[in-house]
């Protein structure tokens, strides 16, 4: 015997209820307005756990259209589990056109990077953020965090940074590394590596990032000032590294180290996996490339 | 050659597969259905509407079932469902003064208006695991007897009397109560609220919390007034009716717990701490109120020392569907970040080992001459 | 037709889909101001609350945000159950209470600063005003920079308060507090987040 569904739970349409949307659309409205100012919300439950990307997941479920063509990425990559995850949640309620290239996107979900391929006006890039207080490892309370977001008083960062000096010669912050936006907020940029911090500075995009266990919207509008806090003596640098893609040797990329052997072996490639593949396909070869083409990866529809 | 790994949706979707078939475990063995959860496992359905703020035993069973009698899991299923459902109103405060009584205890009187019930409690029972329940032996009915309807006046009513207890609340008139699952949170906190975070806080947490006061982080010589458990009508004010619309009844557990209280120019009086969760659950009720007194510390002028009194603390860490949601987060890849950091650890070992070596260079140099 | 019918009528066709193409209108609008987003007919308000205005309500307002209604708006009978039908948004006893304005007639209307402008804890608990106009070209030209805008961006819209470029100027000298403005046009909306500076208002 096949036991039956019954009707005993039945959920809405794009999971979200209206009044949760519009609650959402006014906090991401202030969030454009006051940019790297963290808007609180009532962040509800979702049917992932807090921090599979709950507070990302409700930004796009609240801004999501019919017309738009979706991207997910986590950790620049389109087919790691949970954005396949996502994916598949976003096309199970609201039955929207995916994909993994990022110029057919008009929303890109992400996860810990910017996609490599430059992002263009009428697009929306939404970040999922674990923690969205850049303070809140300096000072837990979020009673005194929000005073000195007020009183614009950041001098604390500025110390963290300088003991990062003195003891390690350099700044010490790999990623989530603290911008300052229109010379106003210090914003937390998710933690996506300080690599991608240059691209947020005046993008075309419309940058939103939600934290959905933290309870907070924040957004960019696009051509906002988005620098990265730094010293004179210390300048902001971003990481580089010493050899390109092993598969389509790009260079200037953000790339995943991949351990080959238990012997020490191990190469470098593409985080962005959207990126290396169209490059592959323009011909681009890198020295461990295969010599067949790669399969193209798409989303089953 | 490198092949990076893909098809993620087809792990997925065989991981569920495996999931429901380690869920469902030996087919000769029958599934169980959701009635023998709702009768049997009353408790941990009790623990799944609490902690899930959902009053609804058939659905808290499913969660349970569902969740393979991960508790955590259970409720999350809940207020992943309850989150979706319109709001169509909120019930008057219910009377808990009113209740349908299944249990009462005081250990503050040794008698009082309404008597001692011990109700279905496993104080007394020894717990030698039982050979007859295993076997799933007959249960003889309960003895019963006709309710004498006499009235059981709320033990902090009783001190209220006589002014030896501080009043129930000081909200204002028109204050309209918080609601935690439609508005951000913020701190401080006015008491509606978070008693509110409290009731829906895990169980394991708040005992902890509750635990360490007794132990002398925030001590606050808690006398258990009263636990009441049993069933509260409830009622709904429509506008357009004259009467409030009764819509059924819910079972609580409520505590009220009787605490000294310290310094203040105020007349000596006793101050309360409050705890109030859906079904049975005295732990819980009775955990809560211990913290609902020591977050009160700043109230009643005490110095904030210990973790129960820190509200910020308690209530931001009390929520175990977010609290598992962070702290298992971490197995999802973040190896962007750890590139990140390799990167920046390997050039500065390079930086280290570069001045040791310097280092030995010169000593051997220094050695030699 | 009767006040109820009017009260009734008049809603989005598709509540799901149109609440998400308003709102989609004005986060555009919002996100790069001075540029008009364009909006077919939603909604059929009662007059004289225009349709973009009365579909803008309707996306964002619900029991959670107190409203207020400009001088033209407050009389009829008619608006106030129509958006009380349709949104359920209580009105606001004060304009400093207010989270959504409606003004029908912004020439008219009293000092931005007498709205809500959140506070430096936050900012976001300000009014939203929702400003009816003719259009964006036969006003004055406003030359807007600011975030969201490339280089500069100008609209001219129509009927504008009064000392509006003084008015705006103290508005920005707010930030973090301060008003937002939405410009509601027969073609589509426009916004005016308190980012957004007036560099120079020519003659």
């Amino acid at each position: 015997m096949t036991a039956q569904p019954t009707d005993i739970a039945t959920y809405n349409f794009a999971y979200l209820d209206e009044q949760t949307k519009r609650m959402i659309r006014r906090a991401i409205l202030k969030g454009i307005a006051i940019p790297g100012y963290q808007v609180p919300f009532a962040s509800r439950e979702m049917p992932m756990p807090y921090g599979w990307g709950t507070g990302g997941v409700q930004v796009t479920a609240s801004i999501i259209g019919p017309d738009d063509v979706l991207k997910v990425i986590d950790q620049g990559a389109d087919d790691t589990t949970n954005a396949v995850s996502i994916r598949a949640f976003f096309k199970k309620v609201a039955n929207v056109a995916v994909t993994t290239e990022t110029a057919k996107a008009t929303i890109i979900q992400t996860r810990h990077r910017i996609p490599e391929h430059p992002l263009t006006a009428g697009q929306v890039l939404v970040y999922q953020v674990p923690i969205p207080e850049p303070l809140r490892f300096l000072e837990p309370r979020e009673t005194e965090t929000r005073k000195m977001h007020a009183l614009e008083e950041y001098g604390l960062m500025h110390v963290k940074l300088y003991e990062d000096i003195a003891r390690h010669g350099r700044i010490a912050t790999t990623y989530a590394y603290p911008v300052k936006v229109e010379g106003r907020y210090v914003m937390d940029p998710s933690p996506t590596p300080k690599f991608d911090n240059p691209k947020m500075h005046r993008s075309p995009a419309l940058q939103l990032f939600g934290a959905g266990r933290e309870k907070r919207i924040y957004a960019l509008p696009p051509f906002t000032d988005v620098v990265s806090l730094d010293f004179e003596d210390h300048p902001f640098e971003v990481q580089t590294f010493d050899q390109p893609c092993a598969l389509c040797a790009a260079e200037n990329v953000y790339l995943d180290e991949v351990i080959l052997d238990d012997h020490g072996g191990y190469m470098f490639v593409c985080s962005d996996t959207d990126h290396c593949e169209k490059r592959r396909e323009q011909g681009h070869r890198g020295h461990l490339a295969p010599e067949s083409p790669l399969e193209k990866t798409e989303p089953a529809q | 050659m490198y092949v990076a790994v893909k098809g993620g949706e087809a792990a997925i979707a065989n991981a569920h597969a495996l999931l429901a078939d380690r869920r469902r475990g030996d087919r000769s063995v029958p599934a169980l259905r959701l009635d023998q959860i709702v009768e049997q496992l009353a408790l941990g359905v009790d623990r799944v509407m609490s902690e899930g703020s959902l009053y609804d035993r058939e659905l808290a069973a499913l969660a349970i079932v569902q969740a393979r009698g991960d508790m955590i899991e259970a409720i999350f299923l809940v207020r992943a469902y309850r989150t979706t459902l319109p709001r169509f109103g909120y019930t008057k405060a219910i009377d808990t003064g009113a209740m349908l009584v299944e249990r009462r205890v005081s250990a503050t009187y040794k008698d009082l208006p309404g008597g001692q019930l011990l109700g279905p409690t496993f104080d007394y029972t020894h717990r030698l695991l039982d050979p007859e329940l295993a076997a799933g032996g007959d249960v003889a009915e309960p003895l019963q007897r006709a309710s004498e309807a006499e009235a059981m006046p709320r033990v902090s009513a009783i001190l209220a009397r006589e002014g030896l207890i501080e009043p129930d609340g000081d909200m204002p008139q028109d204050h309209i109560p918080g609601d935690i699952t439609r508005e951000p949170l913020e701190f401080p906190m006015a008491r509606d609220i978070r008693l509110q975070a409290l009731s829906r806080g895990d169980e394991g947490f708040l005992l902890a919390l509750g635990y360490s006061t007794q132990r002398g982080y925030a001590r606050n010589h808690p006398f258990v007034g009263e636990v009441r458990i049993g069933e509260v009508e409830l009622e709904l004010d429509v506008p357009e009716l004259p009467f409030a619309v009764p819509l059924g009844s819910v079972r609580v557990t409520e505590c009220q717990m009787v605490n000294q209280f310290k310094g203040s120019a105020k007349a000596p009086q006793f101050t309360r701490g409050y705890g109030l969760v859906f079904g049975q659950s005295e732990r819980k009720a009775m955990a809560m109120a211990l913290c609902d007194r020591a977050l009160r510390a700043t109230e009643f002028g005490e110095d904030v020392v210990a973790a129960a009194q820190d509200e910020e603390f308690v209530i931001s860490h009390s929520d175990n569907v977010q609290a598992t949601g962070f702290v298992e987060h971490l197995k999802l890849p973040h190896y962007v970040d750890f590139q990140a950091e390799l990167d920046l650890v390997r050039r500065m070992r390079a930086e280290h080992d570069a001045r040791e070596n310097a280092g030995r260079a010169e000593e051997k140099r220094e050695a030699a001459e | 037709m009767d006040i109820a019918t009017q009260a009734i009528e008049g809603g989005f066709a598709d509540p799901v889909f149109d609440a998400q193409t308003v709102f989609r209108a004005v986060m555009d609008a919002m996100a790069r101001p001075g540029t008009l987003q364009p909006l077919p007919v939603f909604a059929r308000p009662p007059a004289p609350l225009s349709a973009t205005a009365g579909a803008i309500a309707l996306a964002l307002c619900d029991n959670d945000t107190p409203l207020w209604l400009d001088l033209v708006l407050q009389p009829p009978a008619a608006i106030k159950s129509w958006l009380g039908f349709h949104t359920g948004a209580p009105l606001a006893n004060t304009p400093a209470d207010a989270h959504f304005a409606l003004i029908a007639t912004p020439a008219e209307m009293m000092a931005l600063d007498g709205f809500s402008q959140g506070t430096q804890d936050y900012p976001d608990r300000s009014t939203t005003l929702i400003l009816q106009v003719s259009d964006l070209v036969s006003g004055a030209p406003l030359l807007l920079e600011g975030p969201g805008i490339e280089t500069t961006a100008t609209i001219a819209p129509a009927q504008m308060p009064r000392h509006f470029v003084e008015q705006w100027k103290q508005n920005n000298q707010r930030f973090p507090r301060g008003v937002d403005i939405i410009l509601a046009t027969p073609e589509g909306v426009a916004c005016l987040p308190r980012t957004t500076r007036i560099k120079t208002m020519e003659a």
